[in-house]
């Protein structure tokens, strides 16, 4: 096993040309921050993008920004805040759940479709890319899309590569979009709901005129965890807007006033706001340094509690909702439950579930991903093959290892 | 008929076997889902890209899911090209047949499937018109976001086959961020599911791919799109400025301020006098360019958003400040905008650009595309979507003059490539269809077109899902 970390977008194609005339697989790291997400790619030669870093061209007044892919998104977010800017999609940090350490990168970002809580309203890490730069299965360079807005120029690649886990491609560049940061931020908490008591909160919340941005329930197994505690007694149904300080206040009056039929009504506000949606994000509850299997499940917003209850029948589970209802975070307490979760899942209107964290034992007999349809997993891999003929990149990350 | 650009040879295969494939579908199909009469099949032949037409070998218009793959399954199997078509009202040829192929027409599907107001979702079948998915839900608060001039006739079809964007895609987003799933035919009558109501996909993004994939990846035949909760209030505004070049540095500063308008359109001088003819809707006719600028939320809002804006305005000497006073008066901006393209048309032929440039370059392309003009003896209009870079030059010319034709189209390419060397791209919501086709690989290397074919492969390995379109006719056999 070697390290390999490429300075240059040619020197990486080379590598990649030699191991695929070799046939020698190859595993594709950022800052492995999710390292134990998917199959195992034990022994394989490690190529990195930490060598090419750097911002290549930020001109705020387009909203746009075009980075290296191994630039440290810590960079990237420093330079968008410096310019009252952000990503609208609120990526996550794996490292507290997942208990791993390393440096988030921009390209691993955009590899994993990693969003967070403004996901449901703002689009997710794919719909704010623009364009990107990788290196095929062939060594060949690829550039899809572009650094501006609106592109409908041939076949969208840019998603695919979104996602994808680099089982298609080196990512070396990436432009996407941002948009300025919300001046405040306040958050509506309606206290004391059940699950189905809260999913039609937040269901009535985001049929208002008041552009809510947050919409998250936190039962009381988990609420404790949140704010040091300091969240009112009872369930907690979040509710985030941000705007401009005058249009926020007038917002949440409405929203306030709306949600009063639901429960107790009270308001958090700008720092305390941003740190309880950064928990919510990351995931804090489940930051427990366990390895009880940890699953993402998304699904529609007024099944997640269904399928909560459903599970609870057959097995010890905890969770807490996100994207007003839809993304379901959860932990088992003992087995993963894949084919009972997945069931539910199935017969509440499909999704899907990851099971973002689990012992070596459990990952090893678990598909982390979820299992696609036959004719939708054959497309999959015709596709799979025209970007990486030899598959060589991360074999198996996505499919298990039996594919 | 304008000539330049080629349509693949019709296969001598398929043209041979015409009366024995109209047997064949006669069979599959119920006896009014099939047109095959050679007068019936003059309105298929060509889309709101006029100047080319071919007149196809027939014209299926099924209305289940179930007819649509029977019909792919047959003309996978005998290798017969398929060309699928909403409303026809492509601006880039997407929806022109070829002689040899069987048009799979969906707008006879147009029945709205499912309203679920708690999960915020429609699932419509794919001939459904854009705008009938807002009619729908509109009473009770709710709207469909990406909204083509075009939305009154356009179907959700078409709309993901060219990922169709629109006047308020600034804030709420094109057709890719607001599909939720589909239900597809794949070339070989398979039919499957992407997404659903819930977000993001379970392995590769497959719905992201074919949204904006012109028909060459499988047919769409239902979609689950996002509903929104409409905003309290939206108010357009007028602003008129000297000149182009002012109105464009207006909104590239606007955009910078870190306001974000529902929308910002720009209108040049003749775009406004012959909008204005046509509408009634009040535009200033002493100012050399117009951007109307939307706003939304409640009063307070509202006034504060266009307080910001004014003031960056009246920066760049803007001449004129016009607020509507109601409802109808806010209709009829919109109508005077949105049939642009239309009442273009009732004065002269033109075709429209649609290229996208970086906001810091607007000011420059459009200098830049008036000397264009000015260098083949031309005339345009420019009538746009500022706010994310999205140009549309609609170059005006005699379409009984084959010379003025030629013209046209070569200035219009000028204009296009201009857009891709300022940073831009070749189309921002047509999509490539015939017409930009040729261009492709002025914005892209042979390894980036053989790439994108190649994943196009995958889906359609014989080529027969809208051949003639979006890449090349040369070197596809690279991929």
């Amino acid at each position: 096993m070697i390290d390999m970390m490429p300075a240059t977008e040619e020197a990486a194609a080379d590598i990649i040309r030699g191991h695929a005339a070799a046939g020698r697989p190859i595993a594709i790291y950022g800052g492995n921050t999710r390292s134990g997400l998917g199959s195992q790619l034990a022994g394989m030669d490690r190529l990195r993008s930490a060598g090419l870093s750097g911002v290549v061209a930020y001109n705020p007044g387009e909203m746009v920004m075009s980075v290296r892919a191994g630039t440290p998104l810590a960079e990237v977010e420093a330079a968008l805040e410096e310019n009252g800017q952000m990503m609208a999609f609120e990526p996550m940090d794996h490292r507290p759940a997942m208990g791993t350490s390393g440096v988030p990168t921009i390209g691993g970002i955009f590899a994993a479709n990693v969003s967070g809580p403004r996901r449901f309203v703002a689009g997710a890490a794919r719909d704010s890319l623009l364009g990107v730069r990788f290196i095929n299965g062939k060594g060949e360079l690829i550039a899809a899309g572009g650094r501006v807005m609106k592109n409908v120029t041939g076949l969208d690649l840019v998603k695919l590569m979104a996602g994808s886990q680099g089982t298609l491609g080196f990512l070396t560049e990436v432009t996407f979009k941002v948009l300025p940061r919300p001046k405040a931020s306040a958050t509506i908490v309606v206290s004391g709901l059940n699950d189905p008591q809260a999913a039609a909160a937040m269901a009535t919340a985001m049929s208002l005129p008041v552009e809510v941005s947050g919409a998250a329930h936190l039962p009381q197994t988990v609420k404790a965890r949140f704010l040091g505690g300091a969240l009112p007694e009872g369930e907690a149904t979040v509710l985030r807007l941000e705007g401009l300080e005058a249009s926020v206040a007038v917002r949440a009056d409405k929203l306030a006033a709306d949600m009063e039929r639901f429960g107790a009504v009270s308001k958090i506000r700008n720092e305390q706001s941003h740190v309880l949606w950064r928990e919510i994000r990351d995931v804090m509850p489940y930051a427990d340094g366990t390895q009880r299997p940890l699953w993402r499940v998304s699904v529609a917003p007024t099944a997640g509690h269904q399928l909560v209850a459903a599970l609870r029948l057959e097995a010890g589970v905890d969770a807490y909702y996100d994207w007003q209802g839809g993304l379901v975070w959860m932990r088992m307490e003992a087995d993963a439950e894949a084919d009972a979760l997945r069931r539910y899942i199935k017969a509440l209107g499909g999704g899907h579930a990851t099971l973002i964290r689990a012992s070596d034992r459990v990952r090893s007999a678990v598909a982390a991903f979820e299992p696609l349809d036959p004719a939708v997993a054959l497309l999959s891999r015709h596709v799979k093959e025209k970007l990486d003929p030899k598959g060589i990149f991360n074999p198996g990350k996505m499919t298990g290892a039996a594919s | 008929m304008s000539e330049a650009i080629k349509f693949l040879d019709p296969r001598p295969s398929v043209l041979s076997r015409r009366k024995d494939i109209i047997a064949d579908l006669i069979d599959l199909l119920p006896p009014e889902a099939l047109v095959h009469e050679a007068r019936e099949l003059v309105p298929f032949e060509t889309d709101a890209f006029v100047a080319y037409r071919r007149v196809p070998l027939a014209v299926a218009l099924p209305q289940t899911t179930a007819e649509v793959a029977a019909v792919m399954k047959y003309s996978h199997r005998y290798g017969i090209p398929v060309v699928p078509r909403g409303a026809g009202t492509s601006l880039s040829g997407g929806a022109i047949p070829q002689e040899d192929a069987v048009v799979l027409g969906l707008s006879r599907m147009t029945r709205i499937l499912d309203i679920d107001y708690a999960n915020r979702t429609a699932t419509v079948q794919a001939g459904v018109t854009n705008l009938s998915i807002s009619d729908a839900v509109s009473a009770d608060g709710y709207f469909y976001a990406p909204d083509p001039s075009s939305q009154l006739a356009c179907t959700i079809g078409g709309n993901i086959g060219m990922n169709s964007g629109g006047a308020h895609c600034l804030k709420y987003g094109v057709t890719t961020n607001n599909l939720l799933g589909v239900k597809m035919v794949l070339v070989d009558g398979t039919v499957i599911e992407l997404g659903g109501k819930y977000l993001d996909a379970a392995g590769y993004d497959l719905l992201g791919l074919v949204c904006g994939s012109e028909g060459q990846l499988g047919i769409v035949t239902e979609a689950t799109v996002r509903l929104i909760a409409k905003p309290k209030g939206a108010r357009p505004v007028l602003f008129g400025f000297e000149t182009s070049e002012e109105a464009g540095a207006c909104v590239a500063d606007v955009i910078a301020a870190g306001i974000i308008p529902v929308a910002i359109e720009f209108m040049d001088k003749p775009a406004i006098e012959i909008c204005e003819a046509f509408a009634k809707a009040g535009y200033p006719l002493d100012v050399g360019a117009l951007l109307i600028v939307e706003v939304e939320g409640s009063e307070a809002e509202m006034d504060a958003t266009l307080a910001s804006i004014v003031e960056i305005a009246r920066r760049h000497g803007v001449k004129t400040v016009r607020e509507c006073q109601s409802a109808t008066e806010a209709a009829l901006i919109w109508k005077g905008r949105k049939s642009a393209f239309g009442a273009t048309g009732r004065i002269s032929d033109y075709i429209c650009m649609d290229g996208t440039v970086p906001l810091s370059q607007l000011s420059y392309v459009l200098k830049k595309t008036s000397e264009i003009i000015d260098r083949f003896g031309l005339r345009v209009a420019n009538v746009f979507h500022a706010g994310d870079g999205n140009m549309h030059p609609l170059i005006l010319f005699n379409a009984n003059d084959p010379e003025d034709a030629a013209r046209a189209e070569a200035a219009g390419n000028e204009i296009l490539k201009l857009c891709v060397d300022a940073g831009g791209c070749l189309t921002g919501e047509h999509g490539v269809g015939i017409e930009k086709r040729d261009l492709m690989r002025h914005q892209y290397s042979e390894a980036d077109l053989a790439q994108q074919m190649a994943v196009r492969a995958a889906f359609d390995p014989q080529w027969i899902l809208n051949p003639s379109k979006v890449f090349p006719l040369e070197g596809r056999n690279a991929a």
